[in-house]
């Protein structure tokens, strides 16, 4: 029996997009599924982009244009099993659903791990309740592959500035961009309390730049589509396959099924637009990207057994702290994040002395984006209401006068913190929903209060009036707030994890299943650990790598 | 004339989103034209395609709505109504009811009545309270597309520019107070 197509492709966004890139060089045919709208780039005619994203909060931030529509596909959450089958159902850390995915909504920052990152079992040790492993690659090994990943995305940055980094083999494709007012100040303390901010690797072009132009600061980065594609979503990967011919992408279709037939994956089934499930048939594989919490449930509903498909949930835990300045900030302008350091990070006689302190072996914060906030509705909803209302958003303490940092901090991974599928929930499509079950280990919680004090003290010398420290997620906070028990970054990871040993590992180390050799994870349910760095380049980069694997393989 | 609510209906939401952002030196939410904002959020359906995805945020385009998504924002607008299809997950009490139910409990004498009075009767329903807050910030401040922000006046109060593509900001703009 002849295949239609040689792989079938689940999930449209950077992970999903360089492995068709990647196949389709390599000569094979793809099709590509992606359940959300397209409003990237024009089908009929690849070479045009679309022009849907734009400037607009309500749009973006309130109606969901992005998706997915948090009625259509709801999802259940809860902290814990012992707290009752589920506490939310709704929203709950959505990724967007539309072609290019995560890529499309990120500000782009793109950072490399750091080779501690790859093994962290073995330079840092295990955690109780955690399972810490090291990855089966290292960062030498990965190298070529982000440097190739910075190529395909269009990475700005300075290869000098960050002392932290690992090394490199060459300089960053664009120098940075311009950096927001904010970050001038922000960085010029901080370097004199002895921090060492750097400008971020940004996925916007600072210069024109693989027939896409440069940014031009309008500051709806995170959380919208670039109006111009200025941006590194994955529009470069995608259009470059669907140029080839040997690429086709049905957005707005579903899939609900692997199917596996001894031992290999031969196709999928998928419910179409107009709500009819058919089939397709792949000869040579299947990759599954569509993030680290669709990926799962969708092996779930195929019916994969292997009893860590879901385990190991980590989202970054974000710690924000924030200042209100007595000067004007703008942080409306510019590419939403242009600096970041990296010092909580890497350990030092502190952080060990607060691990001590917290009874843990070890403790690890996350990188430092410098950042305000730029969104008027969410502002105007914070303020009271009445005849102060337009007299505050004039002053704007907190839009216009805030400056910060917001900390990724790195997530340890709990066997306890997982997806699986919600007994009684179900999606439009009649499909049981995804049930997060999700609570931080103790060692983000300590981090998060050993490094917040040194983020307020640059605020404090930058001016603060007053400085304010949350976190996301908020243990014991309200459901249905910003603030909540459920985490807001959307660095979704772990679930699928990579490893050499079948027993304590899903995929081998070369992102497919131990048991089924043709069936590729492309996404970043394959991490291992979160490290404190946005998975996206690494995604890129591992897709990359795996994708020539697969290629070369079969 | 007002798509969804009645003259006597929106008045009383004119009013009711005057006191939530009052005019002070600079105009408010009725100048600004809030009250049209919600009331064509209600009667998105009025139009063809449904007001909910402006093209662009200044203009008068607007996206089409596939078939699932027309059914989740008319079950969020309309209610679930006994719909088989718009009960998967529960009833919904749409927003045309809940603002027809929140206006006839704060009285069509709303807009007679004096400062103090009308603050206690808004406050007396939280939640339809925090629903018509949402919907005035968004009026208010969100893109002129929607049928609020007339004039920017809310933009212009809060020395936000808005949507500045196709120009941007410079790079002095970006870097320097």
């Amino acid at each position: 029996m002849s295949a239609d197509f040689d792989a079938i492709i689940v999930g449209s966004g950077p992970g999903g997009s360089t492995v068709a890139d990647v196949l389709t060089a390599a000569g094979w045919s793809v099709v590509i599924f992606e359940k959300g709208r397209n409003h990237l780039i024009d089908l009929d005619d690849p070479t045009h982009l679309l022009t849907d994203y734009s400037n607009d909060e309500l749009k973006f931030m309130t109606r969901h244009f992005l998706g997915p529509d948090p009625w259509l596909e709801p999802r259940a959450f809860r902290t814990s099993e012992d707290h009752g089958e589920r506490e939310h159902v709704g929203e709950a850390n959505n990724l967007p659903s539309t072609v290019g995915g995560g890529g499309v909504h990120a500000d782009g920052k793109l950072p490399r791990f750091l080779a501690v990152d790859f093994a962290m079992r073995s330079t840092h040790g295990p955690i109780d309740g955690a399972a810490v492993e090291d990855w089966p690659l290292d960062y030498d090994e990965m190298e070529p592959y982000y440097a190739e990943a910075e190529r395909v995305v269009g990475v700005a940055g300075d290869a000098d500035a960050n002392p932290f980094a690992e090394w490199r083999s060459g300089p960053y494709p664009m120098p940075p961009g311009a950096p927001m007012y904010g970050a001038v100040l922000s960085t010029e303390v901080a370097e004199r309390q002895g921090l060492h901010p750097y400008p971020g690797p940004t996925g916007a072009n600072s210069v024109p730049y693989d027939g896409r132009p440069a940014c031009n600061n309008c500051g709806f980065c995170a959380y919208y589509g670039c109006p111009i594609h200025a941006k590194g979503d994955p529009v470069a990967p995608l259009q470059r396959a669907l140029l080839t011919g040997r690429a086709e992408l049905r957005p707005e279709t579903f899939v609900s099924r692997v199917i596996v037939s001894n031992g290999r994956a031969t196709g999928v089934e998928y419910v179409d637009r107009d709500g009819t499930v058919r089939t397709e048939t792949a000869g040579r594989a299947v990759v599954l990207a569509g993030g680290a919490v669709e990926t799962p449930r969708l092996l779930l509903l195929s019916g994969f057994e292997h009893p860590l498909i879901g385990r190991h949930l980590m989202c970054h835990f974000q710690t924000l702290v924030m200042g209100v300045m007595p000067f004007r900030t703008h942080p409306h302008r510019g590419r939403s994040v242009t600096h970041m350091h990296d010092d909580h990070l890497v350990d030092d006689d502190a952080s060990r002395a607060a691990a001590r302190d917290g009874g843990l072996p070890w403790i690890r914060g996350g990188m430092v984006e410098h950042c305000g906030p730029g969104a008027p509705v969410l502002e105007a909803r914070i303020y009271p209401w009445g005849r102060r209302h337009k007299e505050l958003m004039r002053e704007s303490p907190l839009r216009d006068h805030m400056w910060g940092f917001t900390m990724q901090g790195e997530d340890v991974p709990q066997p306890t913190n997982r997806i699986d599928l919600d007994p009684v929930v179900r999606d439009v499509r009649g499909f049981p929903a995804v049930r997060m079950t999700y609570r931080p280990h103790r060692m983000e919680q300590v981090a998060s209060a050993h490094y917040a004090p040194t983020l307020a003290a640059v605020l404090e010398e930058m001016g603060a009036k007053e400085t304010m420290v949350s976190t996301s997620p908020m243990p014991g906070g309200a459901f249905g707030g910003y603030l909540s028990p459920i985490p807001n970054s959307k660095h979704v990871l772990g679930t699928v994890r990579m490893g050499t040993d079948p027993a304590t590992s899903v995929l081998d180390r070369w992102g497919r299943f131990h048991d089924v050799a043709n069936l590729l994870v492309a996404d970043s349910s394959g991490f291992v650990t979160s490290t404190g760095y946005g998975p996206t380049l690494t995604i890129v980069a591992l897709a990359i790598r795996n994708a020539r694997a697969l290629a070369a393989s079969s | 004339m007002p798509v969804f609510f009645t003259p006597e209906e929106y008045a009383v939401v004119v009013a009711a989103c005057e006191r939530l952002i009052p005019a002070d030196e600079q105009p408010g939410a009725t100048d600004a034209g809030v009250a049209d904002y919600i009331d064509i959020l209600l009667g998105a359906f009025s139009f063809e395609p449904p007001r909910i995805w402006a093209v662009h945020p200044r203009g008068a385009e607007f996206h089409p709505l596939t078939t699932l998504d027309e059914l989740a924002w008319r079950t969020r607008i309309e209610g679930s109504l006994g719909i088989e299809e718009r009960e998967r997950i529960g009833p919904v009490v749409g927003w045309q009811q809940r603002y027809r139910d929140g206006i006839a409990a704060l009285g069509t004498d709303f807009v007679d009545v004096d400062e103090t009075e009308q603050k206690r009767r808004l406050r007396a329903d939280r939640a339809f309270l925090a629903l018509l807050h949402q919907h005035a910030c968004e009026g208010m401040y969100g893109a002129p597309a929607y049928g609020g922000n007339r004039g920017l006046i809310g933009w212009a109060n809060c020395n936000f520019e808005g949507d500045v593509q196709p120009r941007g900001y410079t790079d002095a703009e970006v870097s320097q107070p």
